[in-house]
């Protein structure tokens, strides 16, 4: 790190010294959801982008604009940063999708990326993270947890990627604790601290005793925390300031070494439009510090379970699983395909409730 | 000490001069408020409002400008009329929505067939939506004296409920993997609310927006119910006295407003947007009071308000990515000009005046 910092401060000032230099920047834009102190999901991608500043030094400059509806503004946003020049935009939530897709006809020469999409183009990556791996450490920890049996998640927008962490969570807590039930609650939104609050309340009052969240802000770890007894984890970033507890550990999602690789590549000009879905194994998502309100055995099993997903040895969807409905989804032993993942639609057996329709 | 004396006639000077003086009021705090940011407060301002007009990229800025003010002076018409007559409809956003619903409904129960009469059919059914939307708080308003600010507004998260309701099913793209939201209608052609010339940002809606404008103008100085809404709003008694009916006027000012709202949201969802999706409304139904307020609630007012609103949106944009500011104070900077505004209106009705304090 201090390396770096150094080999920056040189690039600077060198930059200083030959102003031609500036011509030769590569420019990196982002588009953000949320404000970047949402302690949550832009949150670390604001810190993916700080990081790419912090690796290049004088050789990037980024920007970004925060709080974009996702629509014809994020359009209009994504445009502005091409039209400034910009060589690499990173769009980073889902509902950008078409909005990327249309402003990457439009400049075929700048390269874009967007997050948690399935649309490509020759100057369109996809990239996104397994999650899911997280939820299934989280699952086994909030399933030893709970006492009251009863867990409440906060899903987002009843979208695949959240549905796979529901899944996910749901089979590794119900595996040490067979008579867990979950309870979903859906805000239908990635951040709004008021809404993400009044869930974590109204399931709190349901009696769950454990939060888990797919939204961005740390709203339900405070009304944990009034709450006294209820645990929580932090989502998309470590949310350590309601460490040890509620918060007892975190999925965070680590963008910065896919940030500064995908931009190494467009400087070297070998950036080529690609699909990424990394998890643990890569380090794109990563655990945070399980707090000692977890018991030592369970934090054991919990990082051994990581370190299996790490090492590839374990896939928190196999088999034997069946759907909601009863009917067969995998065999023993088998083991999910992307595909099936990447646009799961259904909850697994002994979940309750429906996905809104 | 100073008092405020109230004028015996509203000062017409005043009326006029207010929006100016919010404007440049709220350019001086917001100077001062991005200067304690750290930034240069002129050119954060300079970015704001020059930058999307006269800037570098300002060929495909201004077009922009037409986009994002199109459906907030459309609406703000609508809204306007039934504010000149006291009846409070704080529920655009809702009928905004809801003639979104309908009107990519609409059009979508044809895919993929081409015909001319599709869109026409979209438009039709988008005001429909929007007017039908509207049309329970008047009928309530009327039948049982029930609030229409409260109805209105409660509304809107109805609707919010009911766009994420078909965005996850009735409406949902059969070939979107699972996603929420619908086809895109603007790779539908019969469908597609497209520019009428390309990059110039015309589209239907400005078209209509604009025509709205007119009509609006010769409907208040022109024609007998204009005359009525501004005596109802002025002078309720003499409205009484005059005839008006008061039913009447609520259902059509009620009526109306959510009909203009509702086509567009039917020509956003048509065109600039492409998609009803959970989010596709981002508060154009809310921002259209301040911009019926900011135009005075007269036509040409609005259109110019609607024009500087879409200005501060675009350029705040622009701020963020050039100069870093934060989107918060973009918005602190919207909400001071709805604030000076009203601050500023006072005068328009007192004068202050010195007096010696007198002993009580």
């Amino acid at each position: 790190m201090k390396f770096t910092t150094l080999l920056a401060s040189a690039a600077m000032a060198l930059g200083l010294a030959t102003g031609a230099m500036a011509e030769d920047k590569t420019k990196v834009g982002f588009v953000y959801v949320g404000p970047v102190g949402d302690g949550g999901w832009t949150y670390e991608h604001n810190k993916g982008r700080l990081a790419v500043e912090d690796h290049f030094g004088d050789k990037v400059e980024t920007v970004f604009v925060e709080s974009v509806p996702e629509g014809p503004d994020a359009e209009r946003v994504m445009t502005q940063m091409a039209l400034e020049g910009a060589d690499l935009i990173f769009t980073t939530s889902f509902g950008y999708m078409d909005p990327t897709i249309n402003v990457a006809k439009k400049f075929p020469n700048v390269k874009f990326e967007h997050a948690t999409g399935y649309k490509t183009a020759d100057n369109v990556s996809v990239y996104s993270a397994r999650f899911y791996e997280g939820r299934a450490v989280q699952g086994h920890i909030a399933g030893n947890m709970t006492k009251s049996n009863i867990i409440g998640y906060i899903g987002s927008y009843p979208i695949p990627e959240v549905i796979r962490g529901i899944n996910s969570a749901y089979i590794h807590a119900k595996k040490v604790n067979p008579d867990v039930e979950f309870k979903i609650v859906w805000a239908y939104t990635w951040f709004d601290p008021a809404k993400e609050a009044d869930a974590a309340t109204v399931l709190i009052e349901q009696g769950a005793d454990v939060i888990l969240q797919h939204t961005d802000s740390t709203a339900p770890q405070a009304a944990a925390q009034e709450a006294g007894n209820v645990v929580t984890f932090g989502q998309a970033s470590d949310m350590s300031e309601y460490a040890p507890f509620p918060r007892v550990s975190s999925i965070i999602d680590d963008w910065a070494p896919y940030y500064i690789a995908r931009t190494q590549a467009v400087m070297d000009g070998t950036w080529e439009s690609a699909n990424t879905w990394d998890g643990i194994r890569e380090g794109m998502v990563a655990i945070g510090e399980i707090s000692d309100a977890v018991p030592a055995d369970v934090k054991e099993e919990a990082l051994a379970l990581k370190a299996a997903m790490a090492a590839g040895e374990y896939h928190p969807f196999t088999g034997p699983l069946k759907r909601q409905d009863g009917s067969d989804w995998l065999a023993e032993g088998e083991v999910a395909d992307d595909g099936t993942l990447a646009g799961m639609n259904f909850y697994v057996e002994g979940l309750e409730g429906e996905i809104p329709q | 000490m100073i008092v405020l004396e109230k004028r015996p006639q509203p000062s017409k000077a005043w009326s006029y001069a207010t929006p100016l003086v919010a404007v440049l009021a709220t350019m001086v705090f917001g100077g001062i408020l991005f200067a304690i940011l750290g930034k240069n407060p002129i050119e954060a301002i300079g970015t704001i409002f020059w930058e999307p007009l006269f800037g570098e990229f300002a060929f495909y800025y201004r077009p922009q400008l037409l986009v994002k003010g199109a459906p907030l002076v459309l609406i703000a018409i609508g809204l306007s009329l039934g504010f000149r007559a006291g009846i409070w409809n704080i529920g655009a956003e809702g009928q905004y929505i809801m003639g979104a619903i309908f009107g990519a409904g609409a059009g979508l129960a044809f895919f993929p067939m081409d015909a001319f009469f599709i869109f026409p059919i979209m438009v039709i059914a988008g005001a429909f939506g929007g007017w039908l939307w509207a049309m329970i708080p008047a009928f309530l308003k009327v039948r049982f004296g029930t609030n229409e600010i409260l109805v209105s507004l409660m509304l809107v998260y109805v609707a919010e409920q009911m766009l994420a309701s078909v965005s996850l099913g009735l409406l949902k793209n059969p070939e979107g993997f699972g996603f929420p939201g619908s086809r895109n209608l603007q790779q539908y052609d019969s469908a597609h609310n497209a520019e009428l010339i390309a990059g110039s940002g015309m589209h239907w809606g400005v078209v209509t927006a604009l025509i709205a404008v007119i009509f609006a103008y010769i409907l208040l100085n022109r024609h007998m119910l204009g005359f009525h809404i501004r005596l109802t709003g002025e002078a309720p008694r003499a409205a009484k006295f005059a005839g008006v009916n008061p039913a009447r006027l609520i259902l059509f000012c009620l009526g109306l407003s959510g009909a203009l709202a509702g086509l567009a949201g039917m020509f956003e969802v048509s065109g600039p947007s492409g998609v009803v999706s959970i989010d596709f409304n981002v508060g154009y139904g809310f921002t259209a009071i301040i911009v019926a307020f900011l135009g005075r609630l007269h036509p040409v007012g609005i259109l110019l308000a609607g024009g500087l609103m879409a200005l501060t949106y675009i350029g705040g944009e622009i701020a963020q990515s050039q100069l870093g500011l934060p989107a918060a104070a973009i918005q602190v900077f919207q909400g001071m000009l709805l604030f000076f505004l009203l601050a500023f209106d006072l005068l328009t009705n007192y004068r202050i005046r010195a007096a010696r304090s007198e002993v009580a």
